[in-house]
């Protein structure tokens, strides 16, 4: 989708502002929402593209005027009340508890703790390659063009790439398309590339001298495309 | 507050333990998940693998030549099994730097969870289409004779600079090098330096 998150080229956000001696987490709550991400995703209660694209629904000035994990809180939310993990319902309810109880820890909302043990909690992703079944349509060095692409749903194709001219630099292998993934249509994998381009063919007299750009990109994003004149 | 400065809605740590208390009772978050998650990223702050990775790649080339062609295979020498990286090297003709501008997709295997300037939007949105003036404000001119690569991880690949030594580290081994690299180094925003970096 053409939304706030896709910021690659956007103008107007001032300098990249540094903390000094920055803390892994800024307040405890930021850890609790990480522990649920990777809790929720070890269980299978959505998929990594359900989850980034849960995020770049929200509403776009909250998206820019709140952080990382406040972001993270907001897709799982949406996501987790859509699969019907929770319910919209019972969530408010549990914010109002704790809101009027500031001091209590998330145990004193718990009525009926778990029979079973606590299930798998595991550090990383699932992997995303999967094994080739077609050969690949583009070979290193082969002259591409990115379709022009603006899909409501999700994709990686990032808004700046689109209808632009690049080489492909290597090949990744097969790996799960998210366009697809990201909305219950399956994992349909799709050959992955590195595919460099100069920043000119982005951005035009406004790019830096001497620059190129490497993105990662799915096959159904690229067409064959005319070398570069 | 500023664009590069989040907000915290008030209503943000009720709806977090909301959540939380509701998915201890589904089952699904374990009891202890929140104090694994602070000690893994809190308190077991080792030097990053990635620095390690880089400190033997400077003092062995056949090293230096796997973590670049196979860092899987590479990272396997410091316990970790991860197959994701790519890692790219800097020259004195080429200088790598890496974002993520569409989420902040970053090498958590190997460089722990991303500092905040990395997921904001200035930072997002400038690096490719200013990179030059993005590394001025970190402290590293990069001349227009020297090429510049952004790395956009728009995919489940992640990507590590390989920075340069630091002239005159010659004599140091790879447990004397490894203070000298920082975070930030590895991302592509700083050079290393013989002194070692602060914060």
């Amino acid at each position: 989708m053409d939304g706030v998150h896709d910021l690659g080229g956007m103008h107007g956000f001032g300098p990249v502002e540094r903390e000094a001696n920055e803390p892994t987490f800024h307040a405890p709550w930021e850890a609790t929402v990480y522990a649920i991400m990777r809790a929720s995703m070890s269980n299978h209660l959505y998929n990594l593209d359900e989850f980034r694209h849960g995020i770049e629904r929200m509403d776009p000035a909250h998206y820019l005027r709140s952080g990382y994990y406040e972001h993270w809180l907001d897709g799982i939310a949406r996501v987790l009340v859509e699969k019907g993990v929770v319910s919209a319902e019972e969530l408010e309810r549990r914010t109002e508890f704790f809101a009027a109880r500031p001091d209590a820890p998330a145990s004193a909302a718990v009525r009926n703790p778990p029979a079973a043990p606590a299930p798998s909690f595991r550090w990383m992703a699932d992997p995303s390659e999967r094994p080739a079944t077609t050969p690949p349509r583009f070979a290193p060095g082969d002259a591409v063009i990115t379709r022009n692409l603006h899909p409501r749903g999700h994709t990686r194709l990032p808004r700046y790439a689109r209808g632009r001219r690049g080489v492909i630099h290597a090949v990744h292998g097969v790996h799960v398309f998210p366009d697809t993934h990201a909305h219950g249509q399956g994992e349909q994998p799709q050959t992955l590339y590195s595919v460099r381009f100069e920043a000119h063919e982005m951005f035009g007299a406004a790019a830096e001298a001497n620059q190129k750009i490497y993105i990662d990109l799915w096959e159904p994003y690229l067409e064959p495309g005319a070398p570069r004149g | 507050m500023g664009k590069n400065h989040p907000n915290v809605d008030k209503y943000v740590e009720s709806r977090v333990r909301a959540l939380e208390s509701l998915l201890l009772e589904k089952g699904i978050l374990p009891a202890d998940a929140v104090d694994r998650v602070i000690r893994r990223y809190e308190a077991d702050t080792g030097p990053l693998i990635g620095a390690r990775a880089v400190a033997r790649a400077w003092r062995s080339p056949d090293y230096k030549r796997r973590l670049l062609e196979d860092s899987r295979e590479a990272l396997a020498e410091f316990g970790l099994d991860f197959d994701m990286l790519r890692v790219v090297e800097n020259t004195p003709a080429v200088h790598n730097m890496v974002v993520c501008t569409l989420c902040s997709c970053y090498p958590w295997a190997v460089l722990g969870l991303p500092p905040t300037w990395y997921k904001m939007p200035a930072y997002r949105s400038r690096a490719v289409v200013e990179p030059r003036k993005v590394l001025s404000e970190f402290g590293v001119e990069v001349s227009e004779s020297r090429e510049i690569r952004v790395w956009d991880s728009s995919a489940e690949l992640r990507y590590m600079v390989l920075p340069e030594p630091p002239a005159g580290s010659e004599h140091l081994d790879e447990a004397g090098l490894v203070p000298l690299i920082s975070r930030d180094a590895l991302i592509g925003v700083a050079e290393v330096r013989l002194i070692p970096p602060r914060g």
